[in-house]
């Protein structure tokens, strides 16, 4: 009998908030800015929060409502920069963008200690390890969102500069004086 | 045979008199040889020897690395020194990982791959594995493993086989020379290569400033009937594969489309050269003919260097240097590149080392554009670098890839007659390795985005799996709290 009152009375409350709930969801639902949407699919989605907001979701609110620039995001580089201005239909001055270039991150295996924190920050499953075992970083997995780097306890990880390869070499602009065009 | 004319194009002084008449010398053995692992486009290759073993000639040294590489392989028998990252022959200056092989003065053969006999009638498969394993790439300079190049028949039906001896860098006479003295050679790697094409025709295409090779290839070729030797005017950048192509069929070939669509493959007449001594002989690519000249080498020739040795080698050889040089180029003066010091080694890519004096590299400082529309009329592309340039100086690549920077072959003629000498094709060069840049970056950025949705989907899996688990522990619980209330009761 006991158990019968239990049940009901939960199914009851259940039922009830449930349907208040699915009310609500229909009439205080708050328009979401596909603008918002389009930006956001542009922005790596790693939210590695290091534009300053939480995620990318809310870089990317913060961009379609013009609260912040389109070189915000510094894992994606000019790339990203490039594309978020053609999008927002803003003129990017980029020749100011401080590109600081590709990082990766790397643990050095004396210093880990296996706490798995960086490994529970990757947002991009590029760490592997254990518990109290070595972690290691798959290099082409890893886009420097450094995450992981502020979160190592042991100071382990390290951002490098990802180096510049035979192949993907090129020659600088040239210098501008910059009167040479006539437009 | 009928040509076709091509648009465009420069005419520079050719300059060719100072090593076209002196026959190709070989580099006496060097002290040291220096073996890029990466020597080709492509992946670089893998070491299979360690410091401290000892080599003979011809002796695999690196292997393939890839579908598109190309093994290394020893220029003469000594000892490893050392694997380690050296300066390499690239304007970047970037250090590359090189085999450092010690020569004992002995130059003893290892044992060599049997030649193939018949190869006019072996397979084509046969005749590109013995290409691909005898590390041979294309040594007009672009350096594209030849085997891969051989394979572009498989797919397609091609016509011809059209051998390149058009030389059309100013200064550079390896090929000239290479044809005058190794005809036959020459001939016979082409007919192999043809046959490993599946080309019905071969056409070689040699410039009409080179009338002796034109002579003797004929000569050569005399008889043959599948072989036809074509004269094709003296007009920068001739020798450029699609420029080429074009004057022989009147067909251009298409942006990002290679010239096999059209029926045709290119080879360098010294890659026929290196096919034919594979082949025949089962000799690797070991040594390379480079002319050497400019003004302020003391005596210019053309030599036969072994692969690995240093451009101060080559250098020496040639008299040393008579005053001090402007810069060095490997290459020819309108498409070669700087070298960063002397002290890098010859590849299998360096047609031409050239020291020039501050008066034959005539740089001036830029000027304005005085709108003369020169560089339009010139470019063999049919490109517009007034404009492409204009919008790469500020910075809008994306403008200049729709104008089709990407087509641009980089030939120079446009930086060439520039009469404001506005270092036009720099910009381009430029704009194609920032527009590679940010392909590349694109790329990062989806694989990222990819590696994160699993991540999402995989953490939301593990959720609801603790959820679940948690759920029927619960449930447990519940059950076996109301079983023991139960029993309770019944014991009250």
């Amino acid at each position: 009998m006991i158990m019968i009152t239990a049940v009901g009375s939960l199914a009851v409350m259940g039922a009830t908030l449930g349907t208040l709930l699915g009310v609500a969801s229909r009439y205080l639902h708050v328009e979401d800015d596909p603008l918002e949407q389009e930006l956001l699919a542009l922005l790596p989605g790693a939210n590695c929060a290091q534009c300053g907001f939480v995620g990318c979701g809310q870089a990317a609110a913060a961009l379609a409502k013009g609260e912040a620039g389109v070189t915000l995001c510094p894992p994606g580089g000019k790339a990203v920069a490039e594309k978020l201005a053609k999008k927002l239909g803003v003129s990017a001055d980029l020749s100011e963008h401080e590109d600081k270039g590709p990082e990766y991150a790397v643990i050095e295996e004396d210093l880990c200690i296996g706490c798995t924190r960086c490994i529970r920050e990757c947002t991009a499953d590029a760490i592997f390890g254990a518990p109290k075992q070595m972690h290691s970083i798959l290099r082409d997995n890893c886009h420097g969102c450094a995450k992981c780097f502020k979160v190592c306890p042991t100071e382990a990880i390290k951002m490098c500069k990802v180096p510049v390869t035979l192949g993907e070499w090129h020659w600088a602009k040239p210098e501008d004086a910059s009167s040479l065009h006539a437009h | 045979m009928k040509l076709f004319t091509v648009r465009g194009g420069v005419h520079p002084e050719y300059r060719k008199e100072r090593t076209a008449e002196s026959a190709i010398v070989a580099l006496p053995l060097p002290e040291a040889l220096y073996l890029p692992l990466q020597q080709h486009i492509g992946a670089p290759a893998l070491p299979v020897v360690a410091a401290g073993d000892l080599v003979k000639k011809g002796q695999l040294l690196a292997r393939a690395g890839g579908a598109v590489s190309a093994p290394v392989h020893a220029p003469t028998s000594g000892r490893i020194a050392a694997i380690s990252d050296m300066t390499a022959p690239h304007p970047s200056g970037l250090p590359q990982p090189t085999i450092i092989l010690e020569p004992d003065g002995k130059d003893e053969w290892a044992e060599l791959p049997e030649a193939i006999a018949d190869p006019l009638n072996a397979s084509p498969d046969v005749i590109r594995q013995r290409v691909a394993e005898s590390g041979i790439v294309g040594m007009g300079g672009a350096t594209f493993p030849s085997a891969v190049k051989l394979n572009l028949g498989t797919e397609r039906k091609l016509e011809t086989l059209l051998l390149n001896g058009a030389e059309c860098e100013p200064y550079l006479t390896c090929d000239d020379r290479v044809m005058r003295e190794f005809a036959a050679e020459i001939i016979d790697g082409a007919r192999i290569m043809a046959h490993a094409l599946g080309a019905p025709h071969t056409v070689i295409a040699i410039e009409e400033n080179k009338p002796q090779a034109l002579e003797i290839i004929r000569k050569a070729a005399a008889g043959l009937a599948d072989v036809v030797v074509v004269s094709v005017p003296a007009q920068y950048p001739m020798g450029s594969e699609r420029h080429l192509v074009q004057a022989i069929t009147g067909q251009e070939t298409p942006a990002r489309k290679l010239t096999a669509d059209l029926g045709v493959v290119v080879h360098n007449v010294a890659t026929a050269r290196a096919v034919h001594h594979a082949v025949r002989f089962g000799k690797p690519l070991l040594s390379r003919v480079v002319t050497v000249s400019g003004g302020a080498i003391a005596k210019p020739q053309n030599v036969e260097a072994p692969l690995g040795a240093l451009v101060s080698d080559l250098v020496s050889f040639c008299g040393g240097l008579s005053v001090p040089p402007r810069r060095v180029v490997n290459g020819g003066p309108m498409m070669g590149q700087p070298l960063p010091s002397l002290a890098v080694p010859v590849v299998k890519g360096t047609s031409g080392i050239l020291a020039l004096t501050a008066e034959e590299a005539n740089e001036q400082p830029a000027e304005p554009c005085i709108r003369c529309g020169t560089c339009v009329t010139i470019c063999p592309c049919g490109l517009v670098p007034v404009e492409m340039s204009a919008f790469i100086r500020k910075e809008n690549l994306e403008a200049a890839a729709r104008l089709g920077v990407r087509d641009c072959v980089s030939c120079g003629s446009c930086s060439y007659i520039c009469p404001a000498h506005i270092p036009l094709v720099h910009y381009f060069n430029y704009a194609k390795g920032r527009l590679n840049d940010l392909d590349r970056e694109a790329r990062k950025t989806d694989q990222i985005r990819q590696l994160v949705e699993g991540h999402n989907v995989r953490i939301e899996k593990l959720a609801q799996a603790r959820a679940a688990a948690a759920a029927a522990v619960a449930a447990a619980a519940a059950a076996a709290e109301t079983a023991s209330t139960t029993e309770n009761r019944g014991e009250a």
